[in-house]
């Protein structure tokens, strides 16, 4: 785990803070260029991806982007807040189960059974807790809160007792691994290892249909860039700057008066929901939720896919995530073999030579740029000092 | 400010998502027929075939055999003239023992490669996982390896044994033994799981009682407590289910715990020679196995499979009952398309009815409605060479019945 927790920051090349205004600069520009960013986002999301890419690819890139969804969360919470969260597999499990058993349930009909449970639990009747799930006024909403109710409950606990750093990160692995144990023990009502699979329908759409696989890349895409604009407000608002306080000096946000701890809980309570939703999208891209996505080793690649991107800004850990998720595929169809020993030389280089993640690629071209042009260089580095001040720390 | 401007992004951005959506529409499920279906490309002068495998994470041990065995076949294939005069060209994928990413390979396979069929697959949660981009796709995938049962896909052929072609067998060896109460210890997934459901049922109705039943995480090495249990029980034998590493550290805490292969026979569903090499010999010897091939099982046949098999890959390497399935369904599948006269999958399932196979394990059978085939069921004896040597067989071939329907027992399982 050491490998992918990006050195402390007093030597190393790290990311410009995501959009941080520095002091001088007509707010209209930031403004515009974040306009300007999303336009382009969703340019490439919505025109360029879909003429370009093949059903199958479009497909893969729709896995990529719940991936990232459960990355900016986890830029907020890590990136942002310094929890270091492990344990992000149980809110995409509950997000991906919560969808998965609505859209077995509607494809098994009004008073039906998903075909497992006959095969596996012998069960003559549905389930007491699977009963809800038959409602998309109960499971939609669900798919988000149900995680979201889960990290309150647990953030409240640890959050109030000063559980920290690797504690916490112990903690959050700790939940991923039992809800894995609990989901394979309980084989005839959850699918057990092989989770739920086989979903033919989603919302009376044919999944079959290559047509309706686009549309739910399409409502990914959106749900993704919707995201990242409600991300962009969260962290340069009071209460963003409150969080990168308390990561940063939770001794001294406390003596000012404010109480870190609902702070966290806040940021925690966010990346839980957004991994849910990103679970929940997941089902209809991919087809299948089970253990083996939302155990530790899962919650971990999604903190490196965020480690390479770069933790503290606000693209890092989409382009991390993707990349990551992308070199995964790309190079296990090159080197069917050998795949796996180029991945991990690829997460060494990354975090040896490039610790602010890729995002810090392009504060790197600007910072070459800025040498170049000595007279502007005083104004920029009372940016980049305070910069240094929101860098993060190990967590 | 700030707020109203992250406001008009975001109604933007849920605008766009909505006008997407709504345009994007295709059928519904009332509808029929959505999807056509992938055809393979066989324009060229050779047609590709899809290996699916894990060659990294947990179970690449045992999968990387299974795919060495299905090369070993396609090149043998190749050699004789290929099928229908076209050279059988490979496609290799990694499943990295991952659910979804064998999903995401079979699909590529299909749809990128466009394979005219594929091979491969080991742990039933995989063969889940693909199920439905085969079904959508109408494409073939050969399943090697003996399993729960309780499936009949119209895009799969199952060439390992389903449950009563090794399971069933297993316990009626041990009736006609005297064993009248047995243990049951497996690892948790899907597979032992569904396995101990049958054991117990058939248990009820042949008077053999069950005097426990374990399961150790996938994996798992702790077994100091379930092998106390199993000594205390005092049953007459125990069935083992589990998977991998995990019979390392059962049979040497079965050992030291001074319970002997005499005393307290073990038959085990998932060690196999390659398995067996892994284990240590010391431990296992006399305990017994149920599969339906061994290195040792006579015949010109597998003699001449045995001395390919280490020609090609290294005289140390043992070959299995898996290795040997997936290398008879490459075999199948040629036979199958050489009779269809096409690639075509309708053509090729249609014409497998029947379809005959002298293999390494003896003459096997496809049988065209349930898409298993016919095999003979043995149950063998791990000796201090690591070879597996039979001590009973079915005598001949026994009809697949993945659902268990000619067993009056096994009604309420299905």
């Amino acid at each position: 785990m050491t490998a992918v927790t990006p050195a402390p920051p007093s030597t190393a090349v790290r990311p410009a803070p995501a959009g941080a205004v520095p002091p001088g600069r007509p707010a209209g520009r930031s403004r515009l260029r974040t306009l300007a960013g999303f336009a382009f986002g969703a340019a490439v999301l919505f025109a360029v991806a879909p003429l370009v890419l093949s059903d199958f690819r479009l497909a893969l890139l729709a896995k990529y982007l719940c991936v990232a969804m459960v990355a900016v969360g986890i830029g907020i919470a890590w990136g942002r807040g310094g929890m270091l969260t492990l344990g992000q597999g149980v809110f995409f499990g509950l997000g991906g189960y919560a969808m998965a058993m609505h859209l077995k349930l509607a494809d098994a009909g009004p008073g039906g059974m998903p075909d497992f449970m006959q095969l596996y639990g012998q069960l003559d009747e549905l389930p007491l807790w699977w009963r809800p799930f038959a409602s998309p006024w109960f499971a939609l909403p669900a798919t988000v809160l149900l995680p979201m109710a889960v990290a309150f409950g647990l953030g409240s606990l640890v959050f109030r007792r000063r559980v920290r750093g690797a504690y916490f990160a112990i903690l959050s692995q700790a939940l991923a691994a039992a809800m894995v144990i609990l989901l394979i023990g309980q084989q005839g009502t959850t699918g057990g290892t092989n989770g739920l699979t086989d979903i033919k329908g989603f919302f009376g759409y044919d999944l079959d249909d290559p047509v309706n696989q686009r549309m739910v890349y399409f409502i990914i895409a959106g749900t993704l860039l919707a995201l990242l604009a409600l991300t962009r407000q969260l962290i340069h608002s009071r209460y963003g700057e409150l969080l990168v306080a308390v990561r940063d000096g939770e001794e001294r946000v406390r003596f000012l008066g404010y109480d870190p701890a609902s702070v966290k809980l806040v940021a925690y309570v966010v990346a839980a929901g957004m991994a849910g939703l990103a679970g929940a999208l997941f089902v209809p891209a991919v087809g299948i939720i089970s253990p083996a996505l939302i155990g530790i080793v899962p919650s971990i690649e999604f903190v490196i896919g965020v480690a390479v991107g770069g933790r503290a800004s606000l693209l890092g850990p989409v382009l991390g995530a993707v990349a990551v998720a992308w070199a995964r595929t790309a190079l296990s169809e090159r080197f069917p073999g050998t795949w796996t020993y180029l991945q991990g030389l690829l997460f060494v280089v990354v975090v040896a030579f490039l610790p602010g993640g890729l995002a810090s690629l392009w504060a790197l071209a600007r910072r070459r740029d800025v040498a170049a042009q000595p007279l502007r260089r005083g104004r920029l580095s009372l940016g980049r000092r305070r910069a240094e001040r929101t860098e993060v720390p190990a967590a | 400010m700030s707020l109203f401007r992250g406001r008009r992004i975001l109604a933007g951005a849920m605008t766009l998502v909505a006008a997407a959506a709504l345009t994007a529409c295709g059928s519904k499920t009332t509808d029929e027929g959505g999807a056509t279906g992938v055809t393979a490309d066989v324009s060229g002068d050779t047609v590709k075939v899809g290996l699916l495998n894990s060659l990294s994470g947990t179970m690449a041990i045992s999968e990387v055999t299974v795919r060495d065995s299905i090369m070993l076949a396609v090149e043998e294939i190749n050699a004789a003239g290929g099928v229908l005069g076209k050279k059988i060209q490979p496609v290799g994928e990694d499943g990295a023992s991952d659910w979804p990413t064998f999903a995401e390979k079979a699909e590529k396979l299909i749809s990128e490669d466009r394979v005219a069929a594929v091979f491969g697959c080991w742990t039933s949660a995989s063969r889940k996982a693909v199920k439905p981009v085969f079904e959508k796709n109408k494409a073939l995938l050969f399943y090697p390896v003996q399993y729960e049962g309780l499936e009949q896909s119209p895009y799969i052929f199952y060439t390992g044994a389903t449950t009563n072609q090794q399971i069933v067998p297993g316990l009626d060896y041990l009736k006609s033994q005297g064993a009248k109460s047995v243990y049951l210890v497996g690892s948790d997934y899907v597979f032992p799981r569904t396995a101990n459901k049958i054991i117990k049922a058939y248990a009820t109705a042949n008077g053999m009682t069950v005097l426990g039943e374990d399961y150790a995480p996938l994996g798992s090495t702790e077994f100091g407590t379930i092998v106390n249990k199993v000594k205390s029980s005092g049953a007459d034998a125990v069935f083992n289910t589990l998977n991998g590493d995990s019979n390392v550290a059962f049979f040497k805490e079965y050992k030291s715990a001074g319970l002997t292969a005499a005393a307290m026979p073990v038959v085990s569903v998932s060690i196999a020679e390659e398995e067996v090499k892994g284990i240590g010999t010391q431990y296992l010897e006399g305990q017994l196995t149920a599969w339906n091939y061994y290195q040792t099982t006579p015949g010109a046949a597998n003699s001449k499979f045995v001395a390919a098999y280490k020609a090609k890959y290294g005289a140390d390497k043992p070959t299995s009952d898996p290795m040997e399935a997936a290398y008879v369904g490459v075999h199948l599948w040629k036979a199958m398309v050489e009779k269809a006269g096409a690639f075509d999958v309708e053509k090729v399932r249609s014409a497998s009815d029947g379809i005959t196979f002298d293999a390494p394990e003896g003459l096997v059978t496809v049988d065209g409605k349930t898409q298993h085939i016919a095999k003979t069921a043995r149950i063998g004896k791990i000796g201090a060479d690591g070879l597996i040597t039979e001590v009973w067989n079915s005598g001949k071939p026994v009809a697949p019945d993945p659902y268990l329907k000619t067993y009056p027992w096994a009604s309420g399982l299905s």
